[in-house]
């Protein structure tokens, strides 16, 4: 068992990062609208563009936890409002299912979250984002020391 | 075909009519009290006698018992026939001298006064014509003539009330009297029950056949089968003898039909707001608190009151007040704005202004949205007139007066939030501009054609300003007020956007659709059909030959669930494939 060195990432300026899985129609828009309105949001996060919330594969969440994410959040259209009618539904039972599992893997859980936000609410989005990442500051980076090799196995498979 | 002579004038009639039918069908007026063309000739009031002369004999005979023959000279407005139908009116003058029609009749023939004894105060002419109408055509039998000679009268069967009356109100409406001589509450035990007219917002009543609405497409009278005589027991059929296009068929029955067709837009439009929903305007317990569609059907001449603000109970309006927003932009209702209610409360005010001008009328705002061509210009010139346009919520409508003096009134409670002090306002009209909400099946219809609803229950366009009429299904448009609260202006663009939309994707023949769908693996699918359930499109089948399953690629919209759920992987998201999507979270956490 490789042990991550806690001490290497303390002295750097360590800074959490965080892939969020955005619907297409509702959070996508917001966010783009978060940047016209020019707000200020920290800039841990990166999106990755889903055409529905529906979409995310537990999978997908698992792998961003594996390649080294610090937390990861899905956000969609806010219920009643799906594109697709009822997409967000079925993400928000299969989040429930997911939390449990990462909680199992020793993944806190506000190190995985659910949201909804609109395309009109960038507000909505700056404010999720900028407690997210304080309330992940808080908790310190990811520990999950068996990932690291078998990410390399991963590589090397390919 | 017999030929005769009517007024000198020489016409060709069917054999087998009366005197009265071809004069009719000529156009010739005979006047008559108890002929009705749906029932058999009764000749009761003889005011259809005409002159007739035959072989060298001059007859006089009531013209709507009496068959055509050949060579029959016809005089309908002869000296004596003239003479004779004067007698008959005073004669009709004194048994009933307050009936309209006759009075009416009496008026035409220059009939001052009638020189026999006017024993009876009574209406009724005895021309049996409500008798005949419920014995003959709706065959119920509950009236009937009672008595002989000056004894005699419509009545029940030994004066009693009976359980044979259905309170069908046949009787009451042939009568010529208007309705004076026969009353149904003196004839049944039964409480009648009219059939409010819908679109009068049950202000009026309706027959059973009738046209929705003045502006009907197609506009053709319907039947109402529930209240209809004919459905309930095979009766009556009048409508049928009546129709000279001969367009009535009972037998016509609701049917499904089915159509393939290109593209649908969905124009179902709103359900107004109930108000019985909110119990401190008091709604249905004070008659005069009345909704902003009551008060429209109130307001028009071709309405029940023929555009004259009155109401039951009360003497007169000397104030009214407008209450803005009742179901509209409240916490406890419906958080959005309805768009449309403030310029009809505007418009509303200056309707009771116009028709009262001695009224006052209140506003009871809590802001006014005046967008639009034009509308702010009405806002100002409501704001320059004496209407007064108050800011605040209403809080409550009680029949509990101040003063005494207001007893009966209404008083209107509502805080004026410019002046920060709480009126309480005498009123005698309330009017409530009720919202704007999704019909009650929106949500139903959304399922069956798979489209996106608000929470609230409205449509979801595809994007608010690149594709306004579409839906995220493909060939599927929206317009109106099922999309979002709309005036008609709005309504209007918004449909010939749609058809418009509509009418470029059917000319061009086929679709063009997103690439972005999903896809299934023939070898990798296992044929669990854990995807088949997810999918609300219901695009996903599955096929029994090869025990896999099968995406509609017409259907598919690309929402992704199915690929998610899949155990074995099997199905591909063309744009968004898990490769593509692995690959992006590895470059944004690349280190």
């Amino acid at each position: 068992m490789v042990v991550t060195d806690e001490k290497t990432i303390e002295n750097t300026d360590w800074e959490p990062r965080i892939v969020g899985f955005l619907c297409r129609w509702c959070s996508y828009a917001g966010a783009d609208l978060a940047g016209i309105s020019r707000l200020d949001y920290p800039p841990n996060s990166i999106f990755i563009k889903v055409p529905c919330t529906g979409r995310v594969d537990p999978t997908f969440v698992l792998k961003a936890f594996a390649d080294g994410a610090d937390a990861v959040f899905i956000s969609g259209c806010h219920l009643g409002d799906c594109h697709y009618i009822e997409g967000n539904y079925k993400t928000m039972r299969r989040f429930e299912i997911l939390k449990e599992t990462l909680k199992q893997l020793g993944i806190h859980e506000r190190r995985f979250q659910l949201t909804w936000i609109s395309a009109s609410e960038a507000q909505k989005l700056k404010e999720f984002l900028t407690s997210m990442t304080s309330s992940i500051k808080e908790l310190g980076p990811i520990q999950l020391p068996i990932l690291a090799p078998l990410q390399k196995e991963d590589k090397q498979d390919d | 075909m017999v030929n005769i002579t009517i007024n000198d004038q020489e016409y060709d009639i069917e054999e087998g009519k009366t005197i009265l039918e071809a004069a009719q069908a000529m156009g010739l007026e005979i006047p008559t009290l108890c002929y009705h063309k749906a029932l058999s000739p009764y000749g009761a009031c003889r005011l259809c006698t005409v002159e007739i002369e035959l072989n060298g004999r001059t007859m006089y005979q009531a013209s709507c018992q009496y068959l055509v023959e050949e060579g029959m000279n016809i005089q309908t407005e002869s000296e004596r026939v003239v003479n004779g139908r004067k007698k008959m009116i005073e004669l009709l003058l004194a048994r009933a001298p307050e009936a309209e029609d006759i009075l009416d009749l009496a008026y035409k023939y220059g009939v001052k006064d009638t020189r026999f004894l006017k024993e009876f105060d009574d209406v009724c002419i005895l021309c049996g014509l409500c008798i005949r109408v419920c014995h003959d055509r709706m065959g119920f039998k509950a009236i009937e003539f009672i008595n002989r000679g000056i004894e005699r009268k419509v009545s029940l069967p030994f004066e009693d009330f009976h359980e044979v009356c259905r309170t069908c109100g046949s009787c009451s409406t042939y009568c010529p009297t208007g309705a004076k001589a026969v009353q149904l509450e003196n004839l049944t035990h039964h409480t009648p029950r009219p059939i409010l007219s819908e679109f009068d917002q049950g202000l009026a009543t309706r027959p059973a056949v009738y046209t929705p609405f003045p502006q009907a497409v197609p506009k053709i009278p319907v039947i109402d089968r529930n209240n209809c005589i004919h459905f309930q027991t095979g009766e009556c059929k009048i409508c049928q003898d009546v129709c000279e296009p001969d367009a009535i068929n009972y037998e016509q029955e609701d049917e499904i039909v089915e159509r393939e067709v290109g593209a649908i837009v969905v124009t179902t439009g709103f359900d107004p707001f109930d108000p019985n929903r909110l119990p401190q305007y008091g709604y249905g317990k004070y008659p005069n608190v009345i909704t902003s569609l009551e008060f429209e059907r109130i307001s028009s001449a071709s309405g029940p009151t023929e555009g004259e603000i009155i109401f039951p109970g009360v003497t007169e309006i000397k104030s009214a007040a407008i209450l803005h927003c009742i179901g509209s932009r409240d916490e406890n209702t419906n958080r959005y704005c309805s768009r449309l209610c403030c310029m009809n409360a505007l418009k509303a005010a200056n309707l009771i202004r116009d028709k009262l001008p001695d009224s006052h009328v209140y506003e009871f705002y809590i802001d006014i949205r005046a967008a639009g061509k034009g509308y702010e210009e009405y806002y100002q010139k409501m704001l320059r007139s004496d209407i007064r346009i108050i800011r605040g919520k209403v809080a409550e409508i009680t029949n509990i007066p101040d003063l005494p003096e207001d007893e009966g009134r209404l008083t209107v409670v509502a805080e004026d939030t410019l002046l920060g002090a709480i009126l309480r306002v005498p009123v005698d009209l309330v009017i409530l501009m009720v919202g704007i909400e999704p019909k009650k099946d929106a949500r139903d219809l959304a399922h069956i054609l798979h489209l996106p609803c608000t929470e609230e229950g409205f449509y979801n366009e595809k994007h608010p300003k690149l594709a306004p009429t579409e839906t995220v299904i493909e060939g599927i448009h929206v317009a109106g007020a099922c999309q979002f609260p709309k005036d008609v202006p709005d309504s209007v663009a918004q449909g010939e956007s749609a058809a418009a939309a509509v009418l470029s994707k059917i000319a061009r023949g086929e679709y063009i659709t997103e690439p972005t769908k999903a896809e299934i693996v023939d070898d990798h699918c296992s044929g669990c059909r854990n995807c088949i359930g997810l999918c609300p499109y219901l695009a996903i089948s599955f096929d029994e030959e090869e025990e896999i399953a099968k995406i509609d690629s017409a259907l598919c919209q690309g929402c992704g669930v199915c690929v998610a759920s899949c155990p074995s992987g099997a199905i591909i998201h063309r744009g968004y494939t898990d490769k593509q999507i692995f690959a992006e979270i590895e470059g944004v956490l690349e280190r």
